[in-house]
């Protein structure tokens, strides 16, 4: 059986429903698929870029501590050194105002010592003028021997 | 038959009304609509073979054209589902997704030219053969009462053989003995309601549909020479139009299938 008018005319009504559909239905469901694979896509991306960007920002901060690490224990090295130079440089101070003060200690009982000797000295020669004195029985002209007996403390 | 216009229009509408039956059934109840049967068998499988490939093939990552189709429909009917049903949609999602899918594929064979499949099947010697399954009875009601089978199954798990007898013999009206038998009488007819409601609006729109083009069809032959063509003209600017605004009727009836069936089982398992 050939196909007769009526199947035409329903392949032509049929020929433009598919026209219809390809140009008027199917083109917003492409749309739609291809906004979808789009905003997968990007999606996808974001996430890949937030996953890198938050691997660089933990690469950044771990650098950033290592530096921060490194500098404090420079601080505390330097804070240190400085530290033993203020120890060691006190320590010189000190040593040098002890040995002034012992110097001027020494010189201090050396001076005090002379002049202990020189009042023992002239001591020992009243004593001796008295003892003499005593012996001759009578005064002594202290200056008429005062030459003899400054010789006699001296030798003292 | 569709060549000879001699017979008259009563006639072509009839034949093409006429289902593919086997011969030896005689129009009891055996006489089972091979046609209707097998068109809707080879979508169902089809809608199967094409989502299940996409399925197996899907990645996470962007899809391909194919999936991203499959991934639109399958939001689409997953947000109906959502919207209405607030619970484990393993089941309800993936039915009332065959539902749309299937029912809208047998719907689409409306738009094939009504000649067309029988013009084909002529060639192999088959007669009578009716291409659209949902104008078909049999098909629309042998997908409602098993949404009914749904709605009684649901019914029973959600509230337990106490719990559903205890709401069809007191609600709405009351608890009070003598309302049992009105509750129980209102709350039978809401039932068997929904599956001939639901059989019945997918069949009459496409059976409709299909006898609007076979009526357009007629104009095709309808007359001769001058006015016989002018008609023909008729006949195509009609079938055409009528084509366009049944792209919409198609896709229109499978949604209201797969949400009333949301909604129906949904109530099932909504206490009253």
């Amino acid at each position: 059986m050939l196909p007769n008018g009526t199947l035409i005319g329903e392949m032509i009504s049929f020929a433009i429903l598919i026209w219809f559909c390809v140009h008027f239905i199917w083109p917003h469901i492409n749309k739609a698929i291809e906004e979808r694979q789009i905003k997968i896509a990007e999606g996808l991306n974001a996430a890949e870029r937030a996953h890198a960007e938050l691997k660089d920002a933990d690469h950044k901060v771990a650098a950033e501590i290592k530096v921060a690490r490194q500098q404090a224990s420079e601080i505390i090295d330097k804070a240190q050194q400085q530290a033993n130079q203020i120890i060691d440089k006190a320590r010189g101070e000190a040593i040098a105002e002890i040995n002034r003060l012992k110097a001027s200690a020494q010189d201090d009982i050396a001076s005090m010592a002379q002049r202990a000797r020189d009042q023992l000295r002239e001591q020992v020669g009243a004593l001796a003028m008295q003892g003499a004195s005593k012996i001759v029985q009578r005064e002594v002209d202290a200056s008429t021997h005062k030459a003899l007996l400054d010789q006699l403390a001296a030798e003292i | 038959m569709a060549s000879e216009p001699q017979g008259g229009l009563t006639e072509y509408i009839q034949h093409h009304l006429t289902h593919l039956t086997p011969h030896a059934s005689n129009g009891g109840f055996w006489a089972v609509h091979i046609d209707s049967i097998t068109v809707s068998l080879v979508l169902g499988v089809l809608f199967c073979l094409l989502f299940w490939l996409k399925a197996r093939k899907a990645t996470a990552g962007v899809p391909g054209r194919g999936q991203a189709f499959v991934e639109i429909v399958l939001e689409f009917v997953d947000g109906q589902v959502k919207d209405v049903f607030h619970g484990d949609r393993r089941f309800l999602g993936p039915l009332a997704l065959t539902v749309f899918v299937w029912v809208f594929l047998m719907n689409a064979m409306d738009l094939l030219p009504v000649d067309l499949i029988p013009w084909i099947t002529e060639k192999f010697g088959v007669g009578h053969f009716r291409a659209v399954p949902t104008a078909d009875t049999s098909m629309t009601f042998a997908m409602s009462i098993t949404v009914f089978v749904l709605i009684i199954f649901y019914s029973f798990k959600a509230k337990g053989f106490s719990g559903y007898m205890s709401e069809m013999f007191t609600a709405p009206f009351g608890k009070h003995p003598l309302l049992w038998l009105p509750n129980f009488a209102l709350n039978l007819v809401e039932l068997l309601s929904k599956p001939v409601s639901l059989a019945m609006r997918l069949f009459g729109n496409m059976y409709a549909g299909e006898l609007v083009f076979m009526l357009i069809a007629g104009l095709f032959s309808a007359g001769a020479g001058l006015a016989g063509w002018a008609l023909y003209g008729a006949g195509i600017i009609g079938y055409t139009v009528w084509g366009l605004f049944h792209i919409l009727i198609i896709g229109i009836q499978a949604f209201i299938f797969m949400v009333l069936t949301i909604v129906y089982i949904s109530m099932a398992h909504d206490h009253h």
